[in-house]
């Protein structure tokens, strides 16, 4: 058997390298993912409701983020705001300011699918039980939504975290890059490293997806 | 229907006022950066490098920034007094990273063309880059003209080389390839007589596969790569072109090519990359220009 390169994995400080890595990867994800949900439940409501000018706004604003390429977002946020507004955002600043913009929309979107999708007489329902509106949502609509919309986040969860690896082009090293410069510098001494490497860095980020995968199926049995 | 209407209109306002912010931002004042004097204050010089193209700009096992780049990048600290931030570019990120001053120098292996002239401001040279031409050692090609009709050199589609010999030499044929891989296979099977490519690329090859050789280790236009600094800053330039006017005295970059690049390319070709003091041998060859010296080791 071709030696995969794995000794590579171990040689100075490479693997602590990688695994810092993808601590930048979940970090930038996870922070991103909570600002996220919190807007993006506000911001679902908000779609189904009543008001034309916000909804017409944020239909928009969901637009813009589905056209909009995420490395585009991620350079006109980095240098562009430096060159509007001589902001200098740090690189991290601006992958979550970039990250939550997305992440929220979408989040907003499926918070609004979700809500559209329980029956009317709920809503009904509740309301002629004498609850207020913020009963209603809290109380009634948003446990059962919450429950619809778990498969739904977990794949924007998932995606956002694979998308961390676009943060690259904004000078932050995260694990898919400490694994490319790994392969690079030891293109000579092992040139079949790259096929163990980019195992590994697989492998990582399994190991942070499924497990939320996990959580995501029983949350969805338990609230069932 | 009329809801459709309002959607439209506001859309439409959205991505005119989107235009409008992208437009003023690829407009907007340039000329963002850190004079020499305020570089020195601060203590800390940013400068951009790769940090995955071995042997140029990459990362070692312990996470320090090492390659013929960095080498100088490390002196440049050195001579300024100040510590060295290395920021870890991309190809496609390097003229933004100066344009918004997030860097003071570029050191990424920056190939200077004209275009690129018109976003930043070069400094002298510091190394040669052009395409080359590698063949079995039983056949070498040593000029295109040893090329027969019948014939085909090798070449990776997309490339300088692809573009360069369907332009200046339309008569002979090509085998282009997709990839590096199968680019090398084919020269291996002796599928074409020649493989053309970067030359830094080709002596490479020809150093990792015996029984090749570079036959034409330049061809074609001669391009240079040197250090790059945002349009205007004239201090940090001047103070550059006068370091690397300095070091050349010195042989520095002869130095940096034996310890960042001779694992990789050789010694044979120390004199065909490395480019001392600013001075492109055959641009104007100055008395004074330490560009023949004592081929190190042979």
């Amino acid at each position: 058997m071709r030696s995969l390169g794995l000794d590579v994995l171990f040689k100075g400080k490479n693997f602590l390298r990688l695994l810092g890595g993808l601590w930048v990867a979940v970090r930038i994800s996870l922070i991103s993912v909570v600002i996220s949900i919190a807007l993006g439940l506000v911001m679902g409501m908000l779609m189904t409701g009543k008001n034309r000018v916000l909804k017409a706004v944020f239909r928009v604003y969901l637009e813009i983020v589905r056209i909009m390429p995420q490395m585009v977002l991620l350079f006109v946020v980095y240098f562009g705001t430096t060159r509007v507004f001589g902001w200098d955002l740090s690189p991290e600043a601006s992958a979550i300011a970039v990250f939550s913009f997305w992440g929220t929309a979408e989040m907003g979107d499926l918070v609004r699918g979700a809500l559209i999708g329980i029956p009317r007489i709920q809503y009904e329902s509740a309301e002629a039980l004498g609850m207020t509106t913020a009963q209603v949502y809290l109380q009634v609509i948003l446990p059962q939504a919450v429950r619809r919309l778990i498969p739904l986040s977990i794949n924007l969860i998932t995606r956002m975290i694979k998308t961390t690896s676009l943060v690259m082009m904004i000078g932050m090293v995260e694990v898919l890059k400490v694994a490319q410069q790994i392969i690079e510098a030891n293109r000579k001494a092992s040139p079949n490293a790259a096929f163990g490497l980019f195992a590994v860095v697989l492998l990582m980020y399994f190991a942070i997806c499924w497990p939320i995968s996990r959580l995501a199926s029983y949350l969805e049995k338990r609230w069932a | 229907m009329k809801k459709a209407v309002i959607r439209r209109a506001a859309a439409a306002v959205m991505i005119l006022a989107l235009t409008l912010a992208l437009s003023v931002a690829a407009y907007a004042s340039d000329g963002e950066y850190r004079t020499l004097d305020e570089i020195k204050d601060s203590g800390v010089i940013n400068i951009g490098v790769f940090s995955d193209k071995s042997p140029f700009g990459y990362v070692d096992e312990n996470g320090d920034y090492q390659g013929y780049d960095v080498y100088f990048a490390n002196r440049i600290g050195e001579d300024l007094g100040v510590e060295v931030n290395f920021v870890s570019t991309e190809a496609a990120s390097r003229i933004e990273y100066l344009q918004t001053g997030k860097v003071d120098i570029i050191l990424a292996n920056f190939t200077v063309t004209e275009e690129r002239a018109e976003e930043v401001d070069f400094a002298l040279p510091y190394m040669n880059v052009s395409l080359g031409v590698v063949s079995p050692e039983d056949a070498v090609i040593e000029s295109l003209d040893d090329v027969g009709e019948d014939d085909q050199v090798i070449v990776i589609s997309g490339t300088t080389a692809e573009t360069y010999l369907t332009k200046n030499e339309p008569d002979i044929k090509l085998q282009k390839y997709d990839a590096y891989a199968e680019a090398k296979t084919a020269l291996e099977n002796g599928n074409g007589v020649a493989w053309a490519n970067d030359n830094t690329e080709v002596m490479a090859f020809a150093i990792e596969n015996p029984g090749f050789v570079v036959g034409i280790p330049t061809l074609g236009s001669a391009d240079t790569i040197a250090p790059a600094v945002t349009k205007g800053n004239d201090t940090l330039l001047d103070w550059l072109n006068e370091e690397i006017k300095s070091l050349g005295e010195e042989e520095f970059f002869h130095a940096d090519y034996e310890a960042t690049l001779l694992d990789t390319y050789g010694a044979d070709y120390e004199e065909t990359l490395v480019v001392e003091g600013g001075l492109v041998a055959g641009a104007g060859e100055t008395a004074d220009a330490p560009v023949e010296t004592a081929k190190a080791g042979g």
